[in-house]
């Protein structure tokens, strides 16, 4: 199926979590990461039992903070 | 690395910053890169999730906009920046700890002098930063 991830359509296999993806696209810090399918945010608990359809699109925002 | 910023951004930073007072304010840099030089094109004022004089988050609904924006524009994030209301232009412990990075730049906005604001860039990486060349251009 192909996916659209970070605005590259790119093909990947029927089936595939975010979670799975997640490891596809070699994040390291999972746990940092804010997961949106087309234009919904999805749970971070809810990584591993959200499936991809074709055609969705998939953005990753990492964390970005500090302190003074 | 070296970094420029038009000045007029750089004046919309700090008046964003002076806004959210005394809270940090924070955002989004994009821009292009060529020979080694990085070219900030746009600036982002995001919200502070912390709403916090000592702490600062990005709100992830806001950097997907911005990231769609900068896409649009055909310029790519360069990094982020935050404001410190009361403390130097250097990153805190806290800045380099959370900095996973390495490739972006960070932008510290001092307001210890509120009248006299003060802008750093700094490459972060495993806890170690270094400050980067920035010229502000008139």
């Amino acid at each position: 199926m192909k996916l659209t991830v970070a605005g590259e359509s790119k093909d990947f296999k029927d089936g595939l979590t975010v979670a799975e993806l997640l490891v596809e696209q070699k994040v390291d810090t999972p746990q940092f990461v804010t997961v949106s399918v087309n234009d919904n945010f999805v749970d971070k608990e809810n990584f591993d039992s959200t499936v991809l359809k074709e055609g969705d699109v998939v953005e990753f925002m990492f964390f970005m903070g500090g302190g003074a | 690395m070296e970094i420029t910023l038009k000045r007029a951004d750089f004046e919309r930073m700090v008046e964003h910053a002076r806004a959210q007072l005394p809270h940090e304010a924070c955002g989004l840099i994009a821009g292009v890169e060529e020979q080694g030089v990085r070219q900030i094109k746009k600036v982002y004022l995001l919200t502070n999730l912390d709403a916090s004089a000592e702490h600062f988050s990005l709100s992830p609904q806001e950097q997907l906009a911005a990231i769609k924006d900068m896409r649009a524009l055909q310029i790519k994030p360069l990094g982020n920046w935050h404001s410190h209301p009361q403390s130097p232009s250097r990153p805190s412990e806290e800045d380099k700890r959370l900095a996973y990075d390495y490739q972006a730049s960070y932008l510290i906005l001092s307001l210890e002098d509120e009248q006299h604001p003060v802008l750093n860039s700094f490459h972060i990486e495993e806890g170690v930063s270094s400050r980067e060349e920035l010229r502000i251009l008139d």
